[in-house]
């Protein structure tokens, strides 16, 4: 089992509140695509990131398990998480203006990422950089690795991002909204190159986005989430016969190109959903 | 009530948008598809005013639109921004971003008119004195349609309303601008990237590419898939694809 949670929690505490963002989510996953959706402040992403220790020093994590191929989390040094962290798993984050370094060149950035894991010469640094823009099919890999992110579409950045990420062979990628910044033409041709990718190498995946319909064209299994809980977990070709009225909801207030209808239903929550 | 005729925009020595024409009917609504670049949002930009370094023709209710805006243009014209977190004032309350517009104009009763505005697009009354950052995402789009409603325009121009927020909320944020439409007789532009809220909204839609617009039809040609253009029938074609599940 690469990833094991059983009652993760993620609280919020200030001097005078608590809140409580992750209710106890548990959730494992072996070398396969799991979907995780929901509505932003679902918790959706904090559960990634709990899983990586990625959280404000003012959050709080308990769990009964929270284990990355056996190894504990919660209790892993940060000397620890580091050789977790960008080695063994990576992290694909939402918009690439924000994760690349404006004033560093593509391939330099890939190249470090690379070093920094595989410990090499700066000559096959480069070289494996190349390859690795070559491997997010990226047709003049050359060409790019010589440009600034500034030079690139948001597209190209988000592939940039994913070589990154692949440098150093991860077992693990999570993709947290990987192509909620770009355009629809884009955002297929990137999740194809994700799902591709991660069969290839067998990896395992999470992937996090608001928009049910795209994730359950790319996962095997949908987790699906709200206001911190479980609501549901399917796998993603029964979604169309999900059972869940919140599932239901979400899926139904799509509008559709194909189904036209004068009104869109909205969701009404029930406040039973989070007393299961 | 709008005719936009041959116009051309250019940065610099590149020009985005390359004599695109359209009009729209009072109370219609029209929407531009097309992707990132493709100059959609340049159209509306410039249609409300944020630059007017542009050649051709642009009218509201059958005025040319003069190069030094007056006042009064912005009276009838507003416009809806895509992201609600950078589009409201963070530091002024809801009260005083909505007074803003009726205090530069000099309408009157503003104590009526905001608690009016917040009514029709359905905010408490407690939102009055609250600050942006104290609101969720959707009620903080409710506010920019409230504060472009407030000086009672005929034209809104939406610029990706709802792509910031949840399918929930979007849901919501949609039969809002539905409603607002049919009941204010109200023209709108949206642009969006998004084919099936285009179709939702507007019964005409305009495809852009390259900063021109290659296609114009009506939404249930678009829903039928008569497109005549390939890029219009490779945008709906991924539309549907992604809609159904797997």
């Amino acid at each position: 089992m690469l990833v094991d949670i059983k009652n993760l929690r993620v609280a919020f505490e200030t001097r005078t509140s608590r809140f409580e963002a992750v209710r106890g989510i548990s959730l494992q996953l072996g070398k396969e695509k799991l979907g995780i959706v929901g509505e932003s402040g679902s918790g959706k992403s904090l559960t990634a990131r709990a899983l990586m220790k990625l959280l404000p020093s003012n959050a709080k994590i308990t769990a009964d398990t929270l284990t990355f191929d056996g190894i504990d989390v919660l209790s892993a040094s940060e000397r620890g998480m580091r050789q977790i962290r960008g080695k063994r798993a990576g992290f694909i984050l939402q918009d690439p203006k924000y994760s690349l370094n404006p004033v560093k060149t593509i391939g330099s950035q890939v190249a470090e990422a690379w070093r920094t894991h595989k410990r090499g010469s700066r000559k096959q640094a480069e070289e494996a950089a190349i390859d690795l823009l070559d491997q997010v099919m990226i047709r003049n890999p050359r060409t790019v690795a010589k440009s600034y992110p500034h030079e690139v579409s948001g597209g190209m950045g988000q592939r940039v991002m994913i070589a990154m990420m692949l440098a150093p062979d991860p077992e693990l990628l999570i993709a947290d909204e990987p192509t909620s910044a770009l355009d629809a033409t884009v955002q297929a041709e990137i999740l194809r190159l994700i799902e591709d990718l991660v069969s290839r190498r067998g990896m395992g995946l999470i992937l996090i986005s608001h928009d049910l319909p795209l994730v359950s064209h790319f996962c095997d299994r949908v987790m699906v989430m709200y206001s911190g809980r479980v609501m549901e977990e399917l796998k993603a070709s029964e979604l169309m016969h999900a059972k869940h009225a919140y599932t239901r909801g979400l899926l139904d207030c799509i509008p559709s190109l194909t189904h036209p209808r004068d009104r869109l239903p909205v969701l009404n929550r029930d406040a039973g959903w989070l007393n299961p | 009530m709008i005719e936009v005729d041959k116009l051309r925009i250019s940065f610099g020595d590149r020009e985005v948008v390359k004599g695109v024409s359209f009009s729209v009917p009072k109370g219609g609504s029209f929407g531009i598809v097309g992707e990132s670049g493709s100059g959609k949002s340049t159209i509306l930009r410039a249609m409300a005013g944020l630059n007017n370094s542009w050649t051709g023709r642009i009218g509201f209710g059958g005025q040319d639109v003069p190069r030094k805006l007056p006042a009064s243009f912005f009276r009838q014209v507003q416009m809806v921004f895509q992201d609600p977190f950078g589009s409201l004032h963070p530091r002024q309350t809801i009260d005083r971003i909505l007074s803003e517009l009726l205090l530069v104009h000099g309408i009157g009763d503003i104590e009526d008119r905001i608690e009016q505005a917040l009514a029709d697009v359905a905010l408490p009354k407690a939102v009055r004195f609250r600050f942006p950052h104290q609101l969720s995402g959707g009620q903080r789009q409710r506010v920019a349609i409230a504060r472009a409603l407030i000086a009672e325009p005929q034209v809104l121009l939406l610029d990706e309303p709802t792509s910031a927020l949840d399918v929930s909320v979007q849901a919501e944020i949609l039969n809002l601008l539905a409603d607002l439409r049919a009941a204010r007789n109200l023209t709108y532009v949206l642009v969006s990237h998004n084919l099936a809220v285009i179709a939702h909204l507007c019964p005409e839609v305009g495809v852009m590419l390259g900063g021109e617009m290659v296609e114009q039809l009506s939404a249930e040609d678009l829903r039928a898939g008569r497109t005549k253009h390939p890029h219009a029938s490779e945008l709906r074609a991924l539309s549907v694809n992604l809609e159904d599940p797997a």
